[in-house]
């Protein structure tokens, strides 16, 4: 069925240019009521697909940028961006925005020192999505290997322990608290020899 | 009781009402006859000399009193009686039978509703209705919401409260939606009416929070104020410590809608000098320690807006906060809680203790996932209302659907509003809900993905729906497993819900899914329709089938001149039509305008294309008394 051109394909085709600047977008939205009675609605999919693209961003960033002004688009409604749709108000878009332009933006930088390494680094927390993640990444940066983790023994059979200064200054074993409050409690990482970690185990 | 079945032609009265079908034929249209009664106040009255038909018996042997009259009688009788009237349906019904009843159905009338402030002028409506209390009024049309029309379109509060303000002294409430309300029309209101109580604002904007200091500071009946999603500026006034010191007689106080920080202090104060608060919605600037203190100072709120609940940034990780649960186990009267703006999901449990009484929960704006929701989701048994984000995915409403056996109106707004992603909610969540909700009345849902299937389970299993709105975010959709249009799930609904009067349709659909509507619609209100149909018999099919219909929105879709000519029987029962990014010329338009002159007929052009060309980007068309209003912006055409 002709709809089957719906189903992203032209999204997804191998175009010259930028997304949505290829496209008749100027002349749709100028002459949307010919477009749209000339030709079956559906052979438009690949003009609202890419136009759809470029405006989301469009709309986005100019909906973050103005969220207290009534004029929500700095660009006139006609132009590239398929305005109001999904059917969202404002002001719950502006604060769900608001919120993950935040998240993306900020990021959380914490200082990384590997005992016996001569200089320290810096990752971003916000990039994980959870331990695993994070503790590979630790062992490709520094080159060891943190061995296995569990609840009662810490992480057993291996020379070094990932560890973290936490908001009270104190001293935990990475792992211990979920992940979303490691998160917002974690101030800096250290990779301590094993010999040292002892007693860090079952951290309260 | 009162039956009028007059054949449909102007109509005065349904500008009053909301979903009315009688009529008032044009020579009930004029201002009450000289001779009519006086009255002073209620309940007594006055009789002036020869008023009425006909003289009082036997009046011969008692020169100095003149009996009333039948007419005066009657009045009075029926004065007494229609004090009882409250419902807008019947006392329309009543103002019908006679000059004598609509003149006491207008002097007993307390509550003016207006569903478009443009179909009846405010001279208008405070001449007919003198004894008026209580006022709604809704402007801009409901897509204005999604940036589909400029700003500084109209519906201005302006000469609404200057006519009020003359001829209702006694007013006591205002609830407005979609209205432009100014920092002096806020002032206006605070200074004529003495006994204000109550000031309701949705989705309202113009005004700032010097207006609401004004409002806070001189209306000391004020009972409620609630200002829900409404677009504040910030006039750095501190609006909160304009309330009396000595203590307000507020029993609602919702401002979560408003992004300026308050002072706390004057916060805790104000709700320490309320006694009678039961409703408390703060916004994002309140924390989560600052929630504490308030709770304290308010064991009997019945609904909560939690603000951010969130600590404030100088709270370390392990300093032992405050007791959250000892907190809400303390107010034991909440039913409904909102608000989350900023969660910590790690606190949510400490919502625990009010969870079994629970009737209205409001995640919507919370980013928590399934795992997160499913242990108080579990304890929420009462719950009726229930408002969330996607973030829960399929699997939260699964949970939802295990528990929440009362549940009437489910809404899943999309965290992300977009439309080219995976989508954690599907037909697997609809489903679910429609067979763990079988009371379901009212249904908001954003998806990426849905079925056929899942809507018609959803028509057989919730046959109370009422209202019936599903986003299918990515447009010209169809269903996903199928790959066939939504035309069938759709119309399982209009088919099996008898109830259904709201309905708002997405995804691939023909024309088919509109001749269903058209078919079995036959109670609905209100249809919005976006990205749909294949030609002008789509819109045909609804507006030769669907007699109820009142409010029809449509967007980008291919209806054209004829189609829109095919409704004109029935356009001056209607609130209003929206139709924008369609077919029309303005020939079509044109041709409306003048075969209907009580309807005003707004032709609206985006604002960089100001030339009058051939195609109409927006129609906006509504009944009206007053014909074109004199407010309009440049970029709207009456034609």
């Amino acid at each position: 069925m002709e709809f089957e051109r719906d189903l992203h394909l032209d999204a997804t085709e191998l175009r010259l240019g930028l997304p949505g600047t290829a496209t008749k977008q100027s002349s749709e939205k100028q002459k949307p009521n010919s477009n749209l009675a000339k030709s079956n609605k559906r052979s438009l999919p690949d003009m609202n697909e890419e136009s759809a693209g470029s405006s989301r961003e469009n709309s986005r960033t100019v909906s973050s940028n103005d969220k207290k002004s009534h004029d929500q688009e700095t660009a006139p409604p006609i132009k590239a961006q398929v305005v109001g749709w999904p059917p969202i108000r404002s002001y719950r878009k502006n604060c769900l925005q608001a919120k993950k332009l935040e998240a993306e933006a900020a990021g959380l930088y914490v200082k990384v020192s590997m005992d016996g390494a001569p200089y320290l680094r810096k990752i971003d927390l916000k990039v994980y999505k959870g331990y695993p993640e994070l503790l590979k990444a630790l062992e490709e940066m520094f080159k060891f290997k943190a061995g296995k983790y569990s609840e009662r023994e810490g992480y057993n059979g291996s020379k070094h322990v990932p560890t973290y200064e936490d908001k009270d200054g104190d001293w935990m074993l990475v792992g211990d608290v979920p992940w979303d409050m490691f998160i917002s409690s974690c101030k800096r990482l250290r990779i301590m020899k094993e010999s040292e970690a002892r007693g860090l185990g079952c951290a309260v | 009781m009162i039956t009028n079945k007059k054949p449909r032609s102007s109509d005065t009265d349904s500008i009053y009402m909301k979903d009315d079908r009688t009529e008032m034929s044009e020579d009930d249209d004029r201002s009450p006859s000289p001779n009519s009664i006086t009255h002073d106040s209620r309940p007594t009255r006055t009789y002036t000399t020869g008023s009425g038909p006909g003289t009082g018996p036997g009046s011969s042997s008692v020169p100095e009193y003149l009996a009333p009259c039948p007419d005066q009688v009657l009045e009075n009788v029926l004065e007494n009686v229609l004090l009882f009237l409250t419902s807008r349906k019947d006392r329309n019904a009543a103002s019908l039978v006679c000059r004598s009843w609509y003149r006491v159905e207008a002097l007993t009338r307390s509550d003016l509703f207006i569903g478009n402030c443009y179909a009846v002028s405010p001279k208008r409506a405070t001449s007919r209705f003198t004894r008026i209390r209580s006022v709604t009024l809704k402007g801009r049309p409901r897509f204005a919401d999604f940036n589909l029309m400029p700003p500084n379109w109209g519906a201005h509060l302006a000469p609404w409260v200057s006519a009020m303000a003359l001829t209702y002294p006694w007013l006591e409430k205002v609830h407005l939606k979609r209205m432009s309300v100014t920092d002096d029309d806020l002032a206006l209101l605070a200074e004529s009416f003495s006994g204000f109580k109550e000031l309701v604002l949705v989705c309202c904007d113009g005004f700032g929070t010097s207006g609401l200091a004004i409002v806070a500071s001189r209306c000391r009946q004020l009972k409620v104020l609630d200002l829900i999603e409404s677009e504040v500026s910030d006039d750095d006034v501190d609006w909160i410590s304009y309330f009396p010191d000595t203590g307000t007689c507020l029993e609602s106080l919702i401002f979560d809608c408003v992004e300026c920080p308050i002072d706390f202090d004057a916060l805790e104060r104000l709700v320490a000098n309320s006694p009678s608060l039961k409703k408390l919605r703060l916004n994002r600037h309140v924390s989560m320690g600052q929630l504490h203190r308030l709770m304290a100072q308010a064991p009997r709120l019945t609904h909560l807006g939690t603000g951010s609940f969130s600590p404030s940034e100088d709270v370390g990780q392990g300093e032992q906060g405050p007791d959250y649960v000892s907190a809400f186990a303390a107010c034991k009267s909440i039913v409904c809680l909102s608000g989350f703006r900023e969660i910590i999901p790690d606190y949510l449990p400490a919502i625990n203790p009010v969870c079994a009484n629970l009737t209205s929960l409001n995640f919507s704006y919370a980013n928590v996932s399934a795992e997160h929701l499913k242990p108080i989701i579990s304890n929420c048994h009462k719950l009726q209302i229930f408002w969330v984000l996607d973030s829960i995915c399929d699997e939260g409403l699964q949970a939802v659907a295990a528990t929440c056996k009362e549940l009437r109106e489910l809404r899943v707004f999309p965290f992300e509003a977009r439309e080219d992603i995976e989508g954690p909610v599907s037909e697997v969540g609809l489903q679910a809900v429609s067979e763990g909700c079988r009371k379901l009345q009212s249904i908001l849902y954003f998806c990426q993905r849905m079925t056929n299937a899942a809507v018609v389970a959803m028509s057989k299993n919730c046959p109370d729906l009422v209202v019936f709105r599903l986003c299918i975010m990515g447009r010209h959709r169809p269903d996903h497993v199928t790959g066939e249009p939504m035309d069938e799930g759709f119309g399982a609904i209009v088919m099996n819900c008898k109830k259904l009067t709201r309905l708002a349709v997405s995804g691939l659909l023909t024309d088919r899914a509109f001749a269903y509507i058209g078919k079995y619609g036959k109670i609905v209100r209100t249809l919005s329709v976006a990205f749909a149909g294949d030609s002008d018999m789509g819109l045909k099919y609804v507006l030769e089938g669907c007699p109820r219909l009142q409010k029809l929105e449509i967007r980008d879709s291919p209806f054209g001149d004829a189609a829109l000519l095919s409704g004109l029987h029935h356009y001056y029962n209607m609130r209003f039509l929206w139709m924008s990014a369609c077919n029309l010329s303005n020939q079509g338009c044109q041709q409306i305008a003048q075969a209907l002159p009580r309807l005003v007929v707004e032709v609206i052009k985006h604002e960089d294309n100001l030339d009058m060309d051939e195609n109409v980007d927006t129609l906006y068309m509504y009944r009206s008394l007053e014909g074109p209003r004199d407010d309009v912006p440049r970029f709207v055409s009456i034609l």
